[in-house]
């Protein structure tokens, strides 16, 4: 609040006026430090030449960008081509990030919604109940995904107990528990903001639609969903997001079998190829995704806000 | 697990809290996870009056890039794997051990005493070795398990049951055992069908796993896994029915290995360690806690019996030739390293 308080603000703003700028300090010191200086050094690195196993030489080359758009051959002297290889990639982990999110949407609006028309005080345990299983380690969270979804796992023998299905279904190593294993690892980040909207909702104007004879399926759709979109549109992106960079669940239940995004840049790195300029590159590239992701939400909440 | 492991040992025992306080010195390890037994570690602890800092790593690369990020000059020993001193010798992160330097150097069994990763020893002892193929689950499979076919061309009752090692090493290492040609082949038409090969034999292979490598054969997820042989048999101690294979056309052998990093900040305890390690009891305690083998002469006495006659250890006479991972120059490299990027695309 810089320019202080609606009332009476001014007499505030003096008490600070000469230490604001060291009162911002440490923030600003955070942020150089832990969010732009590592940037800083990522978008370097990007355009450096790599050093064969790992680091970099210090002379400008556009060869990680180079690597990522164009194909040149199993022995890189055929004639440029569309790389389609990384752009694959990161189809793939958008699209898995996106079913993930969709999953979450579908799920978690509903229980956003339960919770948030709970008498007050029970709204507290309700919240408290989502969140339990998050204060075990996302690690462990996913390997017992696993065990659940495994083909002699109890989800697979509870079916086949009651004689839903004769062979045990498939799941893990496939797309599907990939999707569910972020699906379960994401799903408060969608609950919550939900759940924050849907409190400060006012019923009284679903009441007053109904009063006016509009259908409840047109009250969720242009009543309710338009006044909590705001945290809707915030659920979805903190689902998504964390779930473009994952490599747990591809790496545990997906089998690793195909890369993604987070896990081709940590071969960059961590793995045999050591290109750390790509692998900076790659990391340019998504974040760069995820910023036009971000601005155009903005500018849309924007628009609806005016 | 991948990255969960990474744990800071503080190797004072319970009763030492106050003596290691006050230690002399200071000893700074970077370990693989799960690799040497805490007691052993006590013990040169006190016998040195030495305070022991661990840091543990999961594969050599990672090894590799901790150090050229900067870690250089924080550790005092790692223990990289053949290929890789070979590499971290070639990039100049290992320190050389003058002669006489080492008391017990004496006591490096012959065989290991001038391997081609390390001529001379110079920089490094032996820690483990043992080799890596894979393991077959038998209620599965009851044919001829002994062929690279099992894992590159697998009979139909293991297709889609397979776990490989996420490891490009190990993996296209096999795969050039498989297709008998060289591991740093530069021919390109060879190149061509061993991309082939593998674009080909991945639709048989449900997986790419190193850490788990032994739980999705103990769990029965996995009916045929790429795997190391200690691990092998932890895994049919524990109640895989799983036989470990000897392929005819070959397999890998590895060998890890203590070595002395440049710039070592404690180098005269660096050298003590190496020391106690090549004391045959020593290794030995490794040996029983790794299920693996040690290098050094005189260790079989103090190896658990068992350990010996273990079919993970033992290759029958018709097992093709064990072969070490071959590190290849710039150029080649990059064409693995593209071969593997299409395998996993």
């Amino acid at each position: 609040m810089a320019g202080g308080g609606a009332t009476g603000g001014s007499v505030q703003t003096d008490t600070y006026a000469g230490a604001r700028g060291w009162l911002l300090l440490p923030a600003w010191v955070t942020l150089g430090i832990l969010t732009l200086a590592p940037l800083a050094i990522m978008l370097v690195y990007s355009f450096l030449t790599k050093e064969f196993r790992g680091g970099v030489i210090w002379e400008f080359s556009l060869d990680a960008y180079d690597q990522f758009f164009f194909d040149r051959g199993l022995f890189g002297d055929a004639p440029p081509q569309i790389e389609w290889t990384y752009i694959g990639i990161f189809w793939r982990s958008i699209w898995q990030a996106g079913l993930a999110t969709l999953l979450s949407l579908l799920i978690g609006f509903p229980t956003a919604y339960f919770i948030a028309t709970r008498p007050e005080k029970q709204r507290a345990l309700w919240v408290f109940l989502v969140t339990i299983p998050y204060w075990v380690n996302l690690l462990i969270r996913t390997v017992s995904m696993k065990f659940l979804l495994r083909d002699q796992g109890p989800l697979n023998e509870g079916l086949m107990a009651l004689g839903v299905i004769s062979e045990p279904l498939t799941i893990v190593n496939t797309n599907l528990a990939v999707q569910l294993g972020l699906f379960y690892s994401y799903l408060p980040f969608m609950v919550l903001p939900i759940y924050a909207a849907v409190e400060r909702y006012n019923f009284a104007l679903s009441e007053a639609a109904a009063d006016l004879y509009a259908p409840r399926w047109t009250i969720l759709r242009r009543i309710l969903i338009p006044a909590v979109k705001p945290g809707i549109l915030a659920g979805c992106i903190l689902v998504f997001v964390p779930s473009l960079g994952s490599f747990l669940a591809p790496d545990l239940l997906g089998g690793a079998r195909n890369f993604m995004i987070g896990s081709l840049i940590e071969e960059q790195f961590k793995g045999n190829a050591g290109n750390w300029p790509f692998g900076a590159a790659a990391s340019m590239i998504l974040l760069t995704m995820v910023l036009i992701l971000l601005i155009v939400s903005a500018r849309q909440s924007q628009k609806e806000a005016r | 697990m991948k990255r969960s492991l990474k744990a800071t040992v503080a190797a004072a025992a319970l009763g030492l809290t106050a003596s290691a306080a006050a230690a002399e010195g200071k000893l700074v390890i970077y370990h693989w996870f799960e690799y040497i037994p805490q007691e052993l570690l006590d013990r040169f602890s006190q016998e040195n009056d030495v305070e022991i800092v661990m840091d543990t790593y999961d594969s050599n690369e990672s090894l590799l890039a901790t150090l050229k990020a900067g870690a250089i000059g924080t550790y005092d020993v790692a223990v990289p794997g053949d290929y890789m001193v070979q590499i971290m010798a070639g990039e100049g992160l290992l320190d050389e051990i003058a002669e006489g330097e080492l008391a017990n150097k004496g006591n490096i069994a012959p065989e290991w005493a001038d391997p081609s990763f390390d001529p001379g020893r110079k920089h490094s002892i032996p820690y483990q070795w043992g080799s890596t193929s894979f393991a077959v689950n038998r209620d599965m499979y009851e044919g001829d398990i002994n062929t690279t076919d099992i894992l590159f061309n697998p009979p139909e009752e293991l297709s889609g049951k397979i776990n490989m090692l996420d490891s490009q090493g190990e993996v296209l290492a096999m795969a050039a055992l498989h297709m008998g040609i060289p591991q740093c082949s530069t021919d390109r038409d060879q190149l061509r069908a061993l991309n082939d090969m593998l674009q080909n034999a991945k639709v048989h292979w449900a997986s790419f796993n190193s850490d788990t490598a032994k739980e999705v054969l103990v769990s029965g997820d996995a009916a045929v896994g790429q795997i190391y042989d200690g691990f092998a048999a932890k895994a049919r101690e524990e109640g895989a029915n799983t036989d470990y294979a000897f392929p005819t056309q070959g397999y890998v052998v590895w060998m890890d290995n203590v070595v002395l990093l440049k710039d070592a900040p404690n180098r005269e305890n660096a050298l003590k360690f190496m020391d106690f390690l090549l004391e045959p009891e020593n290794i030995a305690a490794v040996t029983n806690y790794a299920r693996y083998n040690a290098g050094v002469t005189g260790a079989a006495e103090f190896v658990d019996p068992a350990l010996a006659e273990q079919p993970e250890s033992n290759p029958p006479a018709e097992a093709g030739e064990p072969v070490f991972i071959q590190v290849c120059d710039r150029e080649t490299q990059e064409v693995y390293d593209q071969i593997w990027t299409n395998l996993k695309k």
